[in-house]
């Protein structure tokens, strides 16, 4: 096969990917031998090719994956991805609620503990010192940095807090918070809880 | 490459990506950060060749991975997942870009790929490169400013094609265009960097460098 200059400069880019066929292969390698300009392109070509095709042509911005994982991580429902851990949040989104309900619908009477049941899910010990504050709808462990109102703290046991209506703090007091190890809220949904702080 | 097991050979990885996949849907969510690690820098590519602009392809890229994460259902396996991913972040920029221009009205040029035959301006010699020209970061900057200086659609085409290595046929599902397209687009762009870069002309860009007698690149 006879192969003209101006074929070769419109298929030398599929000859360099193997896309033509073999009969003008050959035809294009037989021209290639016996003209100098053309070579010239095709080496040219290749060496584009091979410049732009290495990994130092493909920089990122400094910092790049970090604000990518970041942001990630902002956008997925959990950190850790458990789903258990997400509906353990859920629910106890749901607790702090239903607190608020009570205590509004109580207002100054006392609530009773129908049943250790009802509260099966939180282990934290009755005779535990925490502090609440008066007007407020948690309660921490003194010294917890999640405390908005230092001046108006009340201390009593995590029971007494308990029938009083408080909900626990969801970082001094996450270890309690669950029935075993890895049930916990993720820092992610942690953040979440902490924007929806009623304090 | 990072040493993932989803950057190894393509039937190793579309293995393991398979199983990765499978268990991303199944909740484990975290494992979606191992599953595009090999490809941040290919989304980053794919979204500055269509804006251009450092942040603006940063914030496409981060917004193309997210929703990479909130449709993994819908990721097909007859597809790789670097194709899909990587045409995510293509429709992002693309849209990004038609916010960015009030008023779109591409000129009809632009639209077609039917220029006529191109043909090369330079016959210089220009044989071996040595390898570590493109340490020095003055090359690769007139290598960059070269490629910005092609059109938009050659330059997505090149860039996807022969610097993220995707294959034709994932170019043209990437862009949405046909196989003959990236082909004749590929083409003309392969042969208009060689005419910026080649030496012959002067090497616009190797006068630029100002190289010594002798000491060019190539």
């Amino acid at each position: 096969m006879v192969v003209q200059c101006a074929e070769v400069w419109r298929e030398v880019s599929n000859y360099l990917d193997g896309e033509v066929d073999p009969g003008l292969r050959a035809g294009m390698e037989e021209h290639f031998r016996g003209c100098r300009h053309c070579t010239a392109v095709l080496d040219g070509a290749r060496n584009v090719i091979q410049l732009y095709g290495d990994e130092r042509m493909l920089e990122v911005p400094l910092g790049f994956s970090q604000r990518l994982h970041r942001r990630l991580e902002e956008g997925m429902p959990g950190r850790r991805g458990n789903a258990f851990g997400w509906m353990m949040a859920l629910g106890f989104a749901a607790l702090m609620l239903l607190s608020f309900e009570v205590g509004n619908v109580a207002q100054s009477t006392t609530l009773q503990i129908r049943s250790e049941q009802a509260r099966s899910r939180i282990h934290i010990p009755a005779d535990l010192v925490v502090v609440a504050v008066s007007d407020g709808k948690i309660f921490h462990v003194p010294g917890c940095k999640f405390i908005h109102d230092k001046d108006k703290l009340q201390t009593m046991t995590a029971s007494e807090a308990l029938r009083q209506g408080y909900a626990p703090c969801v970082r001094c007091l996450r270890e309690y918070l669950s029935e075993s190890r890895g049930v916990v809220p993720s820092e992610a949904e942690m953040a979440r809880l902490e924007l929806e702080d009623p304090e | 490459m990072p040493e993932t097991t989803a950057s190894l050979g393509q039937t190793g990885e579309s293995r393991d990506e398979e199983a990765l996949i499978r268990r991303i849907r199944e909740g484990e969510a975290e494992l979606f950060y191992e599953l595009i690690r090999p490809y941040e820098r290919r989304v980053y590519a794919a979204a500055l060749a269509i804006l251009r602009n450092e942040a603006d392809a940063e914030d496409a890229a981060q917004e193309a991975v997210l929703k990479a994460f909130k449709h993994i259902r819908q990721f097909r396996a007859e597809a790789r997942f670097s194709t899909w991913l990587i045409q995510i972040a293509v429709n992002e920029a693309r849209m990004r870009r038609r916010k960015q221009q009030t008023v779109v009205v591409e000129p009809m040029v632009e639209q077609r790929d039917e220029e006529g035959p191109y043909t090369p301006r330079d016959f210089a010699d220009w044989r071996e490169i040595p390898s570590e020209t493109l340490e020095r970061a003055e090359v690769r900057q007139k290598l960059a400013e070269a490629l910005s200086s092609l059109g938009q659609k050659y330059r997505e085409v090149f860039i996807l094609r022969d610097m993220q290595q995707l294959s034709i046929e994932e170019t043209a599902k990437a862009l949405g265009i046909s196989v003959p397209s990236v082909k004749t687009r590929l083409l003309r762009a392969r042969l208009m960097l060689r005419d910026l870069l080649a030496p012959g002309l002067g090497g616009s860009w190797s006068k630029a460098l100002s190289f010594q007698k002798g000491s060019k690149p190539w």
